[in-house]
């Protein structure tokens, strides 16, 4: 940044934030196992994408399926059909929109609320900072899947309560996260400086506390949509999706109700169940190498 | 993780921030030099207790107010008449004002007192004790194997960071971590079950076995296998990440060196050496694993029909016998507080540091 001298605050910002990214992406890069991961998941990514594309919708309709009962795979049915004859290949590719989808706006839920609380009980503290961490703590212990299956089980069936639920049992990791963060980010000299030029809460929060924490919110985040993602798996394997829709999960769920496992239909328990290890796995790949390049970090400031 | 001079002084893993005991950073630890353990038990007995009864509070707020009413799920598509309503009401008690059945539900609970499964029609303690063997044959044996084969791994990972080994194992933990548990065992399943044939395909016991111990035994033990091999497979790898990101914490450190220095062979070091300062961290997290046991759990027994608690908690959903669902759901989450206070009392007596604080 030596070419241009930045004038206003904003474009200063603005630069440096710039650099620290791609000093960020310069480590990233530097690692194998995180590329393979982003590669493997753009490729993921845009099939979700292409779905409608590749396959017609109709695809998915029961009524106005073609194959027969559980064929194996042959040329028409690449992945052989289901038990009422659609190919699970068009299944397996229309699952992963919903599989992704559900996984991603779970995640993202979770991270607000964590987040959110995090940043505001480590910032505020007393009864508050303590009843958020009591309460986060509760959540922690507690069997996540124990609770969804309950809460989906009163709330009922649908893609929102799916997502509603995961993110319930899903905030509590960030805000501990987030929490020891603000701690540490708190008790820094610049933080006194800003209080002592007039700074409320509100600017604190936003303009010091957040970005500081933002970098291992998006690491952690990577972590979190892979187990968003089997947990919603689990549910809709268990029965407890959304019966209008299509998941890696719910397609499992025909498949043992249909009993694919004695009828020895592999091609029928193969694909999604690969689609869901493959998704988990490339995300595991990429938030283990983002883990990496944000911890040296924390490991400097915390200690 | 800079300033661990001692030479006990094994850092706290870095992807845990706390204990979820009170030990908060930024604020003065008050002095206890006299009754250390008393003050020390207390404040986590008194935290499990609260949490214990914010289970209870939740469980009745679910199940009561927001299941609406258990009448219509009890006689669901069956035409009842009013009377009927009426008399099922009043035989359930829940023509009750609704603080006396919060009462008699938290009474109720303390006293194992758990009222009756709609589906079965009978007392649910008497099912939870009739299925809670099978439940920790099963997690039980699974949770050590995991442990045991996590724990000897990653040591071996971590003490050779980036050898041929570590990344072999750092593989295959991962791939079969992201690997859908219900999955793996419908696998499984295909593979041992189906076209091997060498392993029964679900349940716990044969129906035409001998009844004398050792046939019986032998039978369970056939019938375990699987769900067990399952189980282990999604779980250990947690373990070894665990235990080798602990060893990588102790890796560099001098106490280390001194020991090489004293003429021990390598192994001797890792075994005597790093890996008991690298365990002292770990303990807390496999006690905080416990919520994951429960979840493998309740998947595991509903792929292998296992009859334990996680199938009969399944089972109910779909009756849908809330009674049933009520009492496991404070069941599971009680016994996972319960489990991370034994292991912050196991760790006063390990971690010396606790008590010096």
């Amino acid at each position: 940044m030596t070419t241009s001298t930045p004038t206003s605050p904003r474009a200063l910002r603005r630069a440096r934030r710039r650099q620290s990214f791609a000093r960020s992406w310069a480590a990233y890069r530097a690692q194998r196992t995180g590329m393979i991961g982003l590669v493997l998941l753009g490729a993921i990514v845009l099939l979700a994408l292409a779905a409608p594309v590749l396959v017609d919708e109709s695809a998915l309709s029961v009524t106005q399926a073609t194959g027969g009962r559980m064929e194996p795979p042959s040329a028409e049915y690449p992945l052989g059909t289901d038990e009422v004859g659609r190919s699970v290949l068009a299944l397996t590719l229309w699952g992963s929109r919903l599989s992704l989808l559900i996984g991603l706006t779970a995640t993202v839920v979770a991270i607000v609320i964590g987040t959110a609380v995090g940043v505001t009980s480590g910032h505020v503290g007393g009864w508050y900072g303590w009843i958020a961490l009591r309460v986060s703590d509760w959540f922690m212990v507690l069997p996540s899947l124990v609770v969804a299956i309950a809460l989906l089980a009163v709330l009922g069936r649908s893609m929102a309560t799916t997502i509603l639920v995961i993110a319930l049992v899903s905030w509590s990791g960030t805000t501990r996260l987030v929490r020891a963060q603000t701690l540490t980010v708190q008790s820094r000299p610049y933080l006194e400086r800003a209080r002592a030029l007039g700074a409320g809460h509100w600017h604190q929060m936003t303009k010091h506390l957040l970005p500081n924490v933002l970098p291992l919110v998006l690491a952690s985040a990577t972590l979190l949509v892979p187990s968003a993602i089997l947990m919603e798996s689990s549910l809709a394997w268990l029965g407890l999706g959304d019966p209008n829709v299509v998941s890696w999960g719910s397609i499992l769920n025909r498949a043992s109700d249909n009993g694919a496992v004695s009828a020895h239909a592999w091609w029928y328990l193969l694909p999604p169940g690969l689609a869901i290890l493959l998704v988990v796995l490339a995300f595991m790949m990429c938030g283990r190498a983002l883990e990496a390049v944000f911890n040296p970090r924390l490991r400097g400031e915390s200690a | 993780m800079t300033d661990s001079p001692t030479p006990e002084g094994g850092a706290a893993p870095l992807h845990d921030p706390a204990p979820p005991s009170g030990r908060r950073p930024g604020r003065p630890v008050s002095k206890r030099s006299t009754s250390g353990f008393g003050r020390y038990l207390c404040k986590h007995i008194g935290g499990a207790a609260v949490s214990l009864l914010l289970v209870l509070f939740s469980s009745f707020f679910i199940f009561r107010l927001i299941a609406g009413d258990p009448i219509d799920q009890l006689t669901k598509e069956r035409p009842v008449s009013p009377e009927e309503r009426a008399a099922l009401r009043a035989e359930l008690g829940l023509d009750r004002p609704m603080w006396q059945q919060f009462w008699d539900y938290i009474t109720g609970t303390l006293t194992m007192d758990l009222g009756d499964s709609f589906q079965y029609r009978r007392p649910i303690f008497d099912l939870i004790v009739e299925r809670l063997p099978a439940t920790i044959l099963l997690s039980g044996t699974g949770m050590v194997l995991a442990v045991l084969l996590g724990f000897w791994i990653g040591t071996r990972s971590g003490w050779r960071q980036g050898s041929r080994f570590d990344r072999a194992h750092v593989g295959t933990g991962l791939l079969l971590y992201s690997a859908p548990t219900f999955w793996l065992g419908m696998i499984v399943i295909l593979v041992f079950a189906r076209y091997l044939g060498i392993f029964p395909v679900n349940g716990m016991r044969s129906p035409n076995t001998p009844p004398d111990l050792w046939s019986q035994a032998v039978d369970i033990g056939h019938h375990l296998v699987l769900p067990v091999l399952t189980y282990t497979a999604v779980v250990y790898a947690g373990y070894l990440m665990i235990m080798r990101s602990s060893i990588l914490d102790e890796i560099g450190n001098d106490y280390l060196t001194t020991a090489r220095a004293k003429g021990l062979r390598d192994d001797e070091v890792r075994d005597r050496h790093a890996v008991p300062n690298a365990l002292l961290p770990t303990v807390t997290l496999v006690f905080l694993a416990i919520g994951g046991v429960v979840n493998g759990s309740i998947v595991t027994e509903t792929v292998f029909s296992w009859p334990g608690l996680g199938s009969l908690f399944v089972q109910a959903i779909f009756y849908p016998d809330r009674p049933v669902l009520q009492a496991l759901f404070v069941l599971f989450s009680a016994s996972t507080i319960i489990a991370v206070l034994a292991a912050e009392i196991l760790y006063w007596f390990i971690d010396p540091r606790i008590r010096k604080s």
